[in-house]
C-alpha cells in the first residue's frame, strides 16, 4: 500500500500514527510540510529511520526544494520522486492511503 | 480589461494594472503613461527599473515610504523624496510608477 | 483615581503613543496560507510607526530556512520577501533556540537578514536574534498586541 503524509512531523500526529500502522513493505510518501520529516538531526528522525527497515520512504523532490531542505540536510536512504514518480507509486500500488 | 499593441494582447485589471507580470516590456509602460498624458523621461524609468529590481529581489511592490527611502539610498538623497517622486508620477508614485513596472498595486497601499 | 505609570509611554513622530506589537509565527511555509497572511500583516502595519517585533516559534522556524526555491512547484516564493523587512523598519526577529534545536537547525541554516541603520550611516546588522523559550516568555510578556499567525 502506498502512504502519503502531507502534515509536519513537528505540527501534528499523522505521520506517527501512519507509520505505527503501515504494515511492512509499505510504500510511504513524504509530501508538502511532511517532507521536514525526511531531515536529519531533528527530534524526529530516529523515528523515521526505524521506519525504513521495514518500509521504503519517499519524499517529493519540488517540496523539498520549496523549503530548502537540500540532500546534505537528509536523512540518506530517503527515494527522491518528482510528480512522475508520485503517480507511478500510485499506479504500482494496489492501495493509497493519504493520511491528510 | 485589456489592450493591444502590435497585435498583441494584454490583459489588465479593473485598475489597469497588468494581470501578468511576464507580459511587461516597455511599450507597455510607454503606452500606460501615454492613457495618462505621461511621457515618460529618463528620470521616470530609472524609477520603473528600479521597482521592476525591487519586486525580482523581493517579490513585492514597496510601499511608497519604503520606496522614497530606498531611492534616497541607491539613487542619490535629491530623488529620495516624495517632493521629486510626486512630481514624476503626480497620481502617487507607488501606484502609478507600479502600474507602468506592470506590477501589483503595492503592499500596504489601501 | 488609578495611579497611571507613565514611565513606559513613547511617543512616535506623529504624537501618538506607540504600542508593542509582536507578530508570532507557528507555521512551515508553503504548506498553508498562514505565513504569507502574516506576512501581509506585518508589511501593512508597518506604516503606522508602532514598536514591530516578530517571534518564530515552532514550525514558523522553518520560515526563515535558507535556500527555499518555488520555481519547480509553481509557487510564488514567499521567502524572498522576508529580505524587505528591514526596508520597513521590522529588525527585530526572535527565534526560539529551541524550536531550532527540536528541528535541527542552527543559526547558519537560516537566511541572513539584515536591516540598515540610517543613524550610523546604513550600516547593515543582523535582524534575527536566537533567544531562549524563557527569554522569549519575557518579551510576549513586555507586548501590547499579540497577534498569531
Amino acid at each position: 500500500m502506498l502512504h502519503t503524509v502531507n502534515k509536519s512531523p513537528f505540527d501534528s500526529h499523522s505521520l506517527q500514527t501512519c507509520l505505527g500502522l503501515a504494515k511492512a513493505g509499505s510504500d510511504i510518501l513524504l509530501i508538502e510540510d511532511a517532507v521536514y520529516a525526511a531531515m536529519s538531526g531533528t527530534a524526529v528522525t530516529s523515528m523515521v529511520e526505524s521506519a525504513m527497515s521495514s518500509s521504503t520512504i519517499y519524499a517529493l523532490e519540488s517540496d523539498l526544494r520549496a523549503r530548502g531542505i537540500g540532500s546534505e540536510k537528509m536523512i540518506s536512504g530517503i527515494n527522491l520522486v518528482g510528480y512522475d514518480g508520485f503517480v507511478e507509486l500510485a499506479v504500482t500500488n494496489d492501495k493509497v492511503q493519504s493520511w491528510l | 480589461m485589456a489592450f493591444e499593441i502590435n497585435g498583441k494582447t494584454y490583459e489588465t485589471d479593473e485598475e489597469g494594472y497588468l494581470a501578468n507580470l511576464s507580459d511587461w516590456n516597455t511599450d507597455v509602460a510607454g503606452r500606460m503613461a501615454t492613457e495618462d498624458d505621461c511621457d515618460l523621461s529618463e528620470n521616470h524609468w530609472e524609477v520603473i527599473k528600479f521597482l521592476r529590481d525591487y519586486y525580482e529581489e523581493y517579490q513585492i511592490a514597496p510601499a511608497v515610504r519604503v520606496l522614497t527611502k530606498a531611492i534616497g539610498k541607491r539613487l542619490g538623497k535629491d530623488k529620495g523624496n516624495s517632493k521629486y517622486l510626486y512630481e514624476l508620477f503626480p497620481y502617487g508614485p507607488a501606484k502609478q510608477a507600479c502600474k507602468y513596472a506592470g506590477l501589483p498595486k503595492p503592499t500596504g497601499c489601501v | 483615581m488609578k495611579q497611571i505609570d507613565w514611565s513606559s509611554l513613547v511617543i512616535n513622530e506623529s504624537g501618538k503613543a506607540v504600542k508593542k506589537f509582536m507578530y508570532v509565527n507557528r507555521h512551515a511555509p508553503h504548506g498553508t496560507i498562514y505565513p504569507l497572511e502574516g506576512l501581509e500583516v506585518v508589511l501593512i502595519g508597518a506604516a503606522f510607526d508602532q514598536d514591530v517585533s516578530m517571534a518564530f516559534i515552532g514550525d514558523g522556524v522553518f520560515q526563515l530556512n535558507k535556500g527555499q526555491d518555488t520555481a519547480d512547484s509553481g509557487m510564488k516564493n514567499v521567502a524572498l520577501t522576508y529580505g524587505a523587512l528591514g526596508d520597513y523598519e521590522v529588525t527585530k526577529l526572535y527565534v526560539e533556540q529551541e524550536s531550532l534545536d527540536e528541528r535541527g537547525l542552527e543559526l547558519n541554516d537560516l537566511m541572513n537578514l539584515t536591516w540598515e541603520d540610517e543613524e550610523e550611516n546604513w550600516a547593515e546588522k543582523p535582524s534575527i536574534q536566537v533567544v531562549s523559550r524563557a527569554q522569549l516568555s519575557d518579551l510576549l510578556e513586555q507586548q501590547d498586541v499579540i497577534l498569531n499567525f
